[in-house]
C-alpha cells in the first residue's frame, strides 16, 4: 500500500461517531442490544436533522440511563408511563419529536394502559420498544414477551403457559386499533436487521414529522446475560427462536400500498 | 379589586376552580372520571379547548398525573382533578413531580373512605395531602378554601406556588365546596404571568440540552437533592404560612378548623348559639402544609382549650398537638361518614367538652 493511499484512508473515514452522541462509555453488558438501538437512533436524528427538536422519554429499565448517550433534551417517566408523558409532552410541543423508549416489562406489562390508550387516540408519537423478553435491570424475571419454556429467575422451570401465559405480540395487538400509523417489528441481530431497524425509525420519525400518526419500532434484542448465552449464541437464538415466536416485518403502514418487510 | 367589587356569577366550586384555572394560565388538564368532581373535568373539557389549552380524558388516573408530568416537563402551566380514591392512585405520580421538581396542580374534592365509601363530603384525606402522600421524602403545598369564591382564589395562587416552588401543590377541597353553588367574580384575579422556565423540555435549538429526572443513584448526590427540598420547605413556611382567625381575641375556646367544618365554625362564632357558655374564636388553616403551627401556638397560653373540628376521625388534630407541644388542652370534634357538621351540634360538643368532669379537673 502506497502512502498516498495511507492518506486517503485516513481523510474519509468509513465510521465515526454520529454527532448526537455523547463520548462517553455505555453501561451496557457485552452483546446488549441498547447500545445499538442508540446507535441506530442518533444515526436517524443526524440524517434527518432534528437533534435539537427532539425530546426522548426514558424508561425505567436497563435503558434509563439513555441520557446519559444521546444528546438531545430527555425527561424520565415513571415506570409504564412513558407514553402518557410523552402526550402531556406531543400536545404542549406539537412541531416538536417526541418518542419514547421503552422496555417490554415497561411497555408491554406495567404500562399496558398507557401503551395501548396512547395508541388508540392517535398520539403523534412515536414509541421505540425494545423487546428482550425479560427484565434485565431487576436480574431476569420474567417478562410479558418471555418465550413459553424460556427459563428466568421467575420461571426457574421455564414459562409454563398454562399458568404464566403466553407471550404478548404488542404489534399485533396494536394492530386490533383504528388509530396507529405505523407499527413494524426490526431486530438488531444481523447488520442487515440493524440496517432495516434503521430504515423503520427513520420512516417512524418522518410519519411523526409529517403528523401521519402514532409510530411504534418494536426491536427484538438480545440479552446475554439474563438469556445466558454468549452475544454470538444471542444473535442466532433471535434469528432461530424468538423471531420464530414474533415474526419481523411491517404489521401496519398506512401510507404503504403494500406490506413490505423493510 | 376584591372579588366582591367584580362581576358577580352563579358557580359551583368546582366550576370556580376550573374557571381560575384556566385564568392562571393553565394550558394543560387531563382527569378521569369520579364523583364528587365531575363538573370540573367537564367545565374544561368545554372551555379550556376554546380558550388556548389542550384537555384529555386519561385512561386513568396514573395516565392523568404522568400526563401532567409530560406537560409540566414541556413548560405549561398544567392541573388534572380527582376525589379521594382518584387520588390515592396519583400519588405515585406526584411523588416523581416533586422528585423531578415539576410544578403541578392537583385538585381533590373529598369523598368518603377508606375504600369506595361513599361520595359525601369528607375531610379524609387530610394524612394523604399533608404528608407527601406517595413515596419518599417531599411534601406538597396544600391549600384548603371554605368556600366557591376561596376555592376559585386558591386554585389561582397554586400555579404562581407550583411555579415558585417548582413543586407539586394540592388544593384539598371537598363534596361541598365543591358541588355547592355560590355567587363568585374572576374580575380580581391578575392576567397570569408565569415565570421563565428556563429548565423545560422545548426541543429549542442552541442550547445545551435539558434533562429532567429523579434518579440520583449516588447517595451524596441524593442527599444533596433532601437537602434542596429541604430549603424550599423551609422557605415555604417561612414566606408562605396562610391562616385567618375570627371571634373574640379573649376566647376561651379556640376552634381549629378548616373547609367545610371551617364554614361552620364561622357561623359558631358569628352567632354563638344560646347556652353556649364560652367566647368561642376560630382559627382556620389555609395552608394545611406548611401548616401555621407558630401561629397556632400563640393562642395556648390564652385560652382554657382548643377544639380540631373535623369531617374524619382526627387527623388534623395531631398537627395541633404538635403545634402546642402540650401548651393547652387539645381536643377533637369529630363527623364521620360523610355528615357534615352543623352549628349546634359544634356548640354542644364544646359545652360537653369543658364541662365535663375531666375539665373540672383540669381547673
Amino acid at each position: 500500500m502506497s502512502t498516498e493511499q495511507e492518506t486517503e484512508l485516513t481523510a474519509k473515514p468509513l465510521y465515526r461517531r454520529p454527532a448526537a452522541m455523547h463520548e462517553v462509555t455505555t453501561h451496557y453488558c457485552a452483546g446488549c442490544g441498547h447500545g445499538t438501538m442508540h446507535r441506530v437512533l442518533a444515526e436517524v436524528l443526524d440524517e434527518l436533522g432534528i437533534r435539537e427538536r427532539t425530546i426522548g422519554v426514558a424508561p425505567v429499565g436497563c435503558a434509563v440511563l439513555a441520557y446519559n448517550y444521546v444528546d438531545i433534551d430527555w425527561t424520565e417517566a415513571a415506570h409504564g408511563r412513558p407514553p402518557a408523558v410523552a402526550t402531556g409532552l406531543k400536545r404542549m410541543l406539537p412541531d416538536r419529536i417526541v418518542f419514547t423508549y421503552q422496555g417490554d416489562g415497561d411497555l408491554a406489562s406495567i404500562g399496558m394502559a398507557e401503551t395501548i390508550h396512547a395508541a388508540n387516540r392517535g398520539e403523534n408519537i412515536t414509541i421505540i420498544f425494545i423487546n428482550n423478553a425479560v427484565y434485565g435491570m431487576t436480574q431476569g424475571q420474567m417478562a410479558p414477551t418471555t418465550l413459553v419454556g424460556q427459563r428466568t429467575a421467575t420461571t426457574p422451570r421455564g414459562r409454563d403457559a398454562a399458568t404464566e401465559g403466553h407471550p404478548i405480540r404488542m404489534c399485533e395487538l396494536l394492530n386490533q386499533l383504528h388509530a396507529p400509523a405505523f407499527l413494524v417489528r426490526t431486530t438488531v441481530s444481523s447488520p442487515k436487521h440493524v440496517r432495516q431497524a434503521k430504515r423503520a425509525l427513520k420512516k417512524a420519525f418522518q410519519y411523526q414529522m409529517e403528523g401521519v400518526g402514532f409510530s411504534l419500532v418494536e426491536v427484538l434484542s438480545p440479552c446475554p446475560t439474563y438469556w445466558r448465552m454468549t452475544p454470538v449464541e444471542s444473535c442466532r437464538h433471535i434469528d432461530e427462536a424468538v423471531s420464530k415466536v414474533f415474526p419481523l416485518g411491517v404489521i401496519r403502514d398506512v401510507k404503504a400500498d403494500d406490506r413490505e418487510t423493510d | 379589586m376584591s372579588a366582591k367589587e367584580g362581576k358577580q356569577v352563579l358557580y359551583s366550586g368546582n366550576e370556580a376552580a376550573g374557571e381560575a384555572a384556566i385564568r392562571a394560565g393553565c394550558r394543560f388538564y387531563a382527569g378521569y372520571p369520579i364523583t364528587p368532581q365531575n363538573r370540573l373535568t367537564a367545565y374544561m373539557a368545554d372551555q379550556l379547548p376554546l380558550r388556548g389549552g389542550v384537555f384529555v380524558q386519561a385512561e386513568s388516573e396514573l395516565a392523568a398525573i404522568n400526563m401532567l408530568y409530560g406537560a409540566s416537563a414541556a413548560g405549561a402551566r398544567c392541573m388534572t382533578s380527582s376525589s379521594s380514591p382518584g387520588i390515592s392512585l396519583k400519588q405515585e405520580g406526584i411523588s416523581y413531580l416533586a422528585g423531578s421538581e415539576l410544578p403541578a396542580v392537583i385538585i381533590n374534592v373529598q369523598r368518603c373512605g377508606p375504600g369506595l365509601g361513599n361520595i359525601a363530603p369528607s375531610q379524609g384525606d387530610y394524612y394523604q395531602a399533608t404528608r407527601g402522600g406517595g413515596h419518599g421524602d417531599y411534601r406538597c403545598i396544600v391549600l384548603a378554601p371554605a368556600g366557591v369564591q376561596e376555592f376559585g382564589d386558591l386554585t389561582y395562587d397554586a400555579f404562581d406556588l407550583a411555579d415558585r416552588y417548582r413543586n407539586p401543590v394540592m388544593v384539598l377541597s371537598d363534596g361541598m365546596i365543591g358541588q355547592m353553588m355560590e355567587p363568585v367574580s374572576f374580575d380580581h384575579l391578575p392576567p397570569a404571568s408565569p415565570p421563565p422556565r428556563p429548565w423545560a423540555l422545548t426541543g429549542e435549538p442552541g442550547r445545551d440540552r435539558n434533562l429532567i429526572k429523579s434518579l440520583r443513584l449516588d447517595a451524596a448526590d441524593m442527599e444533596g437533592f433532601h437537602r434542596k427540598l429541604l430549603a424550599k420547605y423551609a422557605e415555604a413556611q417561612e414566606k408562605d404560612v396562610r391562616f385567618e382567625t375570627s371571634g373574640p381575641q379573649d376566647a376561651e375556646v379556640l376552634l381549629v378548623a378548616y373547609g367545610t367544618s371551617a364554614r361552620i365554625c364561622g357561623q359558631v362564632v358569628e352567632k354563638p348559639p344560646p347556652g353556649l357558655p364560652f367566647r368561642v374564636a376560630l382559627f382556620r388553616p389555609i395552608t394545611l402544609w406548611p401548616f401555621p403551627g407558630r401561629q397556632l401556638a400563640e393562642w395556648a397560653g390564652r385560652v382554657r382549650g382548643m377544639v380540631a373540628v373535623e369531617m374524619n376521625a382526627g387527623q388534623m388534630v395531631d398537627d395541633v398537638r404538635l403545634s402546642v407541644a402540650g401548651g393547652c388542652r387539645v381536643e377533637l370534634l369529630s363527623w364521620l361518614g360523610g355528615r357534615v357538621p352543623e352549628a349546634a351540634g359544634i356548640a354542644e360538643g364544646i359545652a360537653s367538652l369543658f364541662a365535663s368532669p375531666r375539665e373540672a379537673r383540669a381547673q
